[in-house]
């Protein structure tokens, strides 16, 4: 009896991480294929549709706009994350907890929902369409999250620290960069990587506001209106690799953060 | 007599409704080793921000060196503070940790390294220059908070219940050693403590604080032998106090009557005013050959046993509120239960009037 039940356990373990990893599997495995179709059977592995995504320059200029607006945006987010948390947790402000709400709530609404209110107001204030559109819209999506992570890891027990190069002479601006910067470098760090990784793959926003530079998904999406090929599964791959580096950065920086 | 190096001029403080230091005035003597003791609550810990800069008072101002310093922010005042949690930068070396004062004055790194390898020195960590901070024992680490502060020279040197977080054996040692390390930089202290044992071994200069006012002040021998009210009575030390009240007076003599009896004490006193008879337990005297003042019989309700000494407790058979405290020498034959004559020294009595 205690067998059967430890047998169908692991059964339904399996079925649950399959239902989760065969899409991925399947398109990993296919991104391998020698022929021209992503369908069985297969018939690799081989590296041409993985030299075929990188000399075309479409796509490996979609790579590189992606990587900027990841980096460039991500920086921009971790930077007013960082600085809202410490203003918040250092300073009594009237209506602390509602203004904290606030620059929260960009969580709880939708992609579409944030991209469509930029393309309305960017068409109103009359930026173009663009990368740099692109980019806000994901400092937008990627600031509460940023400020959630480091504003959680901003203890009391930082106050007196900083009070203490404070009191042995340091400017506020010192105190900042010397003090509670590294100190917070963790947090700031895995506010980063997570600020990279959703950007990286944003689709939605992107789509919304870029026009002729545009980034990796969106050059993916038009890639797949003709059709399925073994190369879509290729720069899909590279994607999801990208993505699993981000992520176990972003968990080693929080990882190292608890052992301290 | 010179000026005082600080001078803390009526400072009162609120915290929103609470009032929290009401009109304190304190003036600290340049080289002196001064203790602010009294309970949690008292406003201790307030007016030693106060003095750091952390706090702005609401009433009253503070002078250091003569200058006023009353709004100046910490930065800019000659005072550094060792924190209770000692504030350690965790992600700098012990060594950058020390200089990290003389870094922000500007002075070069060799000059840097080399006089914060002498304050560690000082305080007897010099090879820990290059360990980080989480490397260290929490006596360690108190060390180089001290070495911290020290090494840019301030005119006064905040500490904030600097002992309270190491375990007694080394809170004893701390001690000794910190008033080793304050007659060697000659640094005015100002410590704070609610610890009265570690505020009569290290005090020059002891300030009894309560509810917001100094209930006392002076050396710590006057403020233990001859405290001036009930309060530091009872905080700086034990005492058994008796109530009383003026019964008669002549000119150098005056007659109180106590729950325990008629005591005659060497002052004059008006008439009919009440007043506090504080004794000490080491000058109780239990049993039959007792001092020059009776103080009626007591059953002795609990023996404590603490080494070197009896810590004696005793209900007193006239007056069954009153307890006597008594300290008596670790040979004496006394059980629970024994009924004793009580008895002290008229000069041994220290009178309260409030």
């Amino acid at each position: 009896m205690r067998r059967i039940v430890r047998i169908v356990s692991w059964l339904y373990a399996l079925a649950v991480y399959g239902f989760i990893f065969l899409p991925v599997v399947v398109l990993v495995l296919f991104s391998l294929q020698s022929t021209s179709f992503p369908i069985p059977p297969f018939t690799g592995p081989s590296l041409r549709w993985y030299d075929v995504v990188l000399s075309d320059t479409r796509l490996t200029s979609a790579l590189v706009n992606s990587l900027l607006v990841a980096s460039i945006s991500s920086l921009a987010a971790v930077t007013l994350g960082f600085l809202s948390a410490w203003g918040f947790a250092r300073f009594v402000l009237p209506g602390s907890g509602l203004l904290r709400g606030l620059i929260t709530l960009p969580l709880t609404v939708s992609y579409l929902i944030i991209g469509m209110g930029l393309l309305v107001l960017f068409n109103w204030a009359g930026v173009p369409k663009s990368l740099l559109a692109a980019g806000i819209g994901h400092v937008v999506i990627n600031l509460p999250l940023c400020f959630a992570i480091i504003y959680s890891q901003m203890g009391d027990h930082q106050i007196n620290i900083e009070r203490a190069a404070r009191d042995l002479g340091a400017p506020e601006w010192k105190v900042l960069l010397l003090i509670t910067v590294p100190v917070m470098a963790p947090a700031i760090f895995a506010g980063f990587f997570l600020s990279m990784t959703f950007s990286w793959d944003e689709f939605v926003i992107s789509f919304l506001l870029t026009r002729f530079d545009t980034t990796l998904p969106v050059e993916i999406w038009n890639l797949l209106r003709s059709g399925l090929n073994p190369k879509t599964n290729a720069v899909g791959s590279l994607v999801f690799a990208v993505s699993i580096v981000l992520v176990v950065l972003f968990e080693l920086t929080l990882l190292r953060r608890r052992k301290a | 007599m010179t000026a005082p190096l600080v001078d803390i001029d009526s400072v009162s403080h609120r915290f929103g409704q609470q009032t929290v230091l009401k009109s304190v005035s304190l003036k600290i003597e340049p080289g002196s080793y001064t203790i602010l003791l009294g309970p949690s609550g008292s406003g201790k810990t307030t007016l030693l921000s106060i003095l750091g800069g952390f706090v702005t008072p609401s009433e009253g101002k503070v002078f250091i060196r003569g200058v006023d310093c009353t709004s100046l922010p910490p930065a800019k005042r000659p005072t550094t503070t060792v924190f209770q949690d000692y504030a350690l930068f965790p992600h700098m070396s012990v060594g950058s940790n020390v200089g990290f004062g003389l870094r922000m004055q500007g002075v070069d790194g060799s000059t840097r390294a080399a006089r914060a390898r002498k304050a560690l020195a000082l305080v007897g960590l010099a090879s820990s220059f290059d360990k980080k901070p989480h490397q260290l024992s929490g006596g360690q680490r108190q060390r180089v908070a001290l070495a911290r502060a020290l090494v840019i020279e301030p005119a006064v040197l905040l500490l904030d219940e600097p002992l309270g977080a190491l375990d007694l054996k080394l809170r004893r040692q701390m001690q000794d050693e910190l008033k080793a390390i304050q007659k060697r930089v000659g640094t005015a202290f100002i410590h704070v403590t609610h610890d009265q044992e570690e505020a009569m071994a290290l005090a020059d200069h002891c300030v009894v604080m309560n509810d917001g006012r100094i209930e006392d002040e002076g050396p710590p021998e006057r403020v233990y032998a001859r405290p001036a009210t009930r309060f530091s009575a009872t905080f700086m030390g034990e005492s058994t106090i008796l109530a009383g009240t003026v019964t008669e007076a002549s000119d150098r003599t005056s007659t109180v009557a106590t729950p325990v009896g008629q005591v005659s004490l060497p002052s004059a006193l008006p008439v009919g005013s009440a007043v506090g008879l504080a004794i000490r337990p080491e000058h109780l005297v239990l049993g039959a050959a007792g001092g020059g003042v009776r103080l009626g019989s007591a059953e002795v309700s609990d023996v404590v046993f603490q080494g070197s000494f009896k810590r004696v407790l005793a209900v007193s058979v006239e007056d069954p509120s009153l307890q006597f405290i008594a300290r008596l020498p670790a040979w004496a034959a006394v059980q629970p239960g024994d009924t004793v004559a009580v008895s002290c020294d008229t000069d041994q009595i220290i009178l309260l009037m409030d």
